[in-house]
């Protein structure tokens, strides 16, 4: 059981009204909060440590340097990863993901190769592979949905075929909370010869990980929706993936040895972390990594279980309100997207923002998904380990009031 | 924050979400535009007749949030039947409204409703919609005539 008091303390700004009202954050899929132990090391690295990393002689230089790559040690234990030099740190999973499509995806995607995705992708899994299909002139294939949110197998097996190169999925959708059976998916990609990208943007946060029981090839995740800091992306790459790719950016950090005629470059992952990084960032990160190991995955995941499952249950007796997604809490995520009837979601967002409620409301940047689910917007909540019951209860209050504005 | 909410859902804009004015397609209308607000989903259509100078008819439709639908309906409303020197004088006050927050006036009628939106800047985008598509249209009238 999570403290849910003692870790609401942790975050200070949770101890602030909006509108009058306690701050009550259910937007943690967009991004979450960050404790004070993360800001604390994010000042701390300022005040004591910043230096450039990788080059300089002096004490600062290597103190930064073995801040940074410790970060990269502690990403690699939670994932489960067992080669710290195969993860890459990046902007965000955006980024990450479009490391693949652009230094992967050139070198190894040709015309009439086909990639695999599904209509539940958050656009960040579609478009740059959109980019690439253009580039290359390969195909783009989308997994169909089951009426319940759940991912349609029968579809994924039937576009599977001898051109599928690449299967890209996410692990946890950020609109239906649908948790996806990446290994079998995996299992069936790799019989066809495909390697499997996982976006874990939405699941990492909230489950115990292991990247070998998933079976991927990418992994792609960003800080900012786990409780660290935003600006810095993950990607883990199977091993020697990342030798057999070209770099992506060029520049300082990066290279080898320069000469007019070319270059060579730097061993993995340094030929993909050109110039200088988010260094800062990356250090608190490891701070926000420390916390949820404190905590302890299976955990947070436990209670987001039991807050997802109470919070649908309380929501289901408003009448007539809709959830998108599977109703069955084990097989989502802590996101709940739902509708009200004759309430547009930003009317709902905004008359739960006078309760001090922070939801989400729109196309949660998944536009083939909204066209599947017929709604061109929905309201969303999402927990992360600062939220409890008492948030879902005022939830449920500003939807009451809504209800009766729009009477 | 009572106040600020009681401004944003005032009774005239929750009656003109509820019961749109001109609302629907204007077979004969000979310009057609729409626009959409890619953050948020929001999608007007605005059916066109200007002619002698004036709005002869106009009429909308779409989806989106009691604000942008409202605002829509008010907007037929207010334009209908008016010369295109006073709908511009309209939009720019309807704009100074939303935008700048400058107080209304009575040219504005119904869409004085709108003023609390001004106090949320993240929905002063849903008013304007109609009030863009609406300029897109009469620049369409323009070239066409």
């Amino acid at each position: 059981m999570l403290d849910i008091e003692g870790i609401r303390r942790d975050f200070p700004i949770l101890q602030q009204q909006v509108n009058g009202h306690r701050l009550v954050y259910l937007d943690s899929a967009a991004t979450t909060q960050k404790p004070r132990q993360v800001i604390d090391a994010l000042v701390r690295y300022y005040e004591t440590s910043n230096a450039n990393i990788h080059r300089g002689i002096h004490t600062l230089a290597q103190r930064a340097t073995d801040q940074y790559e410790d970060t990269r040690k502690k990403v690699a234990c939670f994932m489960g990863a067992r080669n710290a030099q195969d993860i890459v740190f990046t902007r965000n999973a955006t980024e990450a993901i479009n490391l693949v499509a652009y230094a992967w995806g050139d070198a190894f995607i040709g015309e009439g190769d086909e990639i695999v995705l599904t209509q539940m992708e958050h656009h960040s899994n579609i478009v740059p592979w959109q980019l690439l299909a253009h580039r290359t002139g390969a195909v783009l294939r989308f997994v169909d949905l089951q009426p319940d949110g759940t991912l349609d197998m029968d579809s994924f097996r039937a576009l599977i075929g001898e051109r599928t190169k690449l299967v890209s999925i996410v692990h946890m959708s950020n609109v239906l909370g649908t948790i996806n059976p990446v290994a079998e998916l995996a299992e069936i990609a790799h019989a066809h010869g495909a390697k499997f990208l996982l976006d874990a943007a939405q699941s990492i946060p909230h489950l115990p990980f292991s990247v070998e029981e998933t079976g991927a090839d990418f992994v792609a995740f960003s800080a900012h929706k786990m409780l660290g800091p935003t600006g810095v992306g993950v990607l883990w790459a199977g091993p020697g993936l990342l030798d057999e790719m070209p770099p992506f950016l060029g520049g300082g950090d990066m290279i080898a040895i320069v000469r007019e005629e070319g270059s060579t470059w730097a061993d993995v992952p340094y030929k993909f972390e050109a110039g200088t990084p988010n260094i800062a960032d990356v250090v608190a990160f490891g701070a926000a990594i420390d916390y949820l190991q404190d905590l302890g995955m299976p955990e947070v995941r436990a209670h987001e279980l039991q807050l997802t499952s109470y919070a649908m249950d309380r929501m289901e007796t408003v009448p007539g309100l809709a959830f998108h997604g599977p109703r069955n809490p084990e097989l989502r995520g802590g996101v709940v997207s739902f509708e009200v009837p004759g309430i547009h979601p930003h009317d709902m967002a905004t008359i739960a923002d006078s309760h001090g409620v922070a939801i989400r409301a729109g196309h949660h940047c998944a536009q083939l998904l909204m066209r599947k689910l017929g709604a061109p917007a929905t309201s969303r909540a999402s927990f992360s380990v600062y939220n409890d019951e008492d948030d879902v209860e005022v939830l449920l209050e500003s939807i009451e009031h809504a209800r009766k504005v729009f009477a | 924050m009572a106040e600020l909410f009681d401004d944003l859902y005032r009774e005239l804009i929750l009656d003109h979400y509820r019961q749109p004015r001109n609302h629907g397609e204007l077979p004969d209308a000979p310009i057609h535009v729409e626009g959409v607000n890619p953050v948020c989903g929001d999608e007007i259509h605005i059916d066109l007749d200007v002619a002698d100078g004036s709005v002869k008819d106009v009429s909308f439709w779409g989806q989106g949030c009691s604000i942008s639908q409202s605002s829509a309906s008010m907007l037929t409303e207010r334009v209908k039947g008016r010369p295109l020197a006073e709908v511009a004088r309209v939009t720019g006050k309807v704009r100074a409204m939303l935008i700048d927050g400058a107080l209304p006036d009575n040219d504005l009628g119904d869409l004085e409703a709108l003023e609390g939106v001004a106090k949320l800047p993240v929905r002063v985008k849903c008013a304007l919609l109609c009030w863009n598509v609406l300029e897109q249209g009469l620049r369409e009238a323009a070239t066409t005539a």
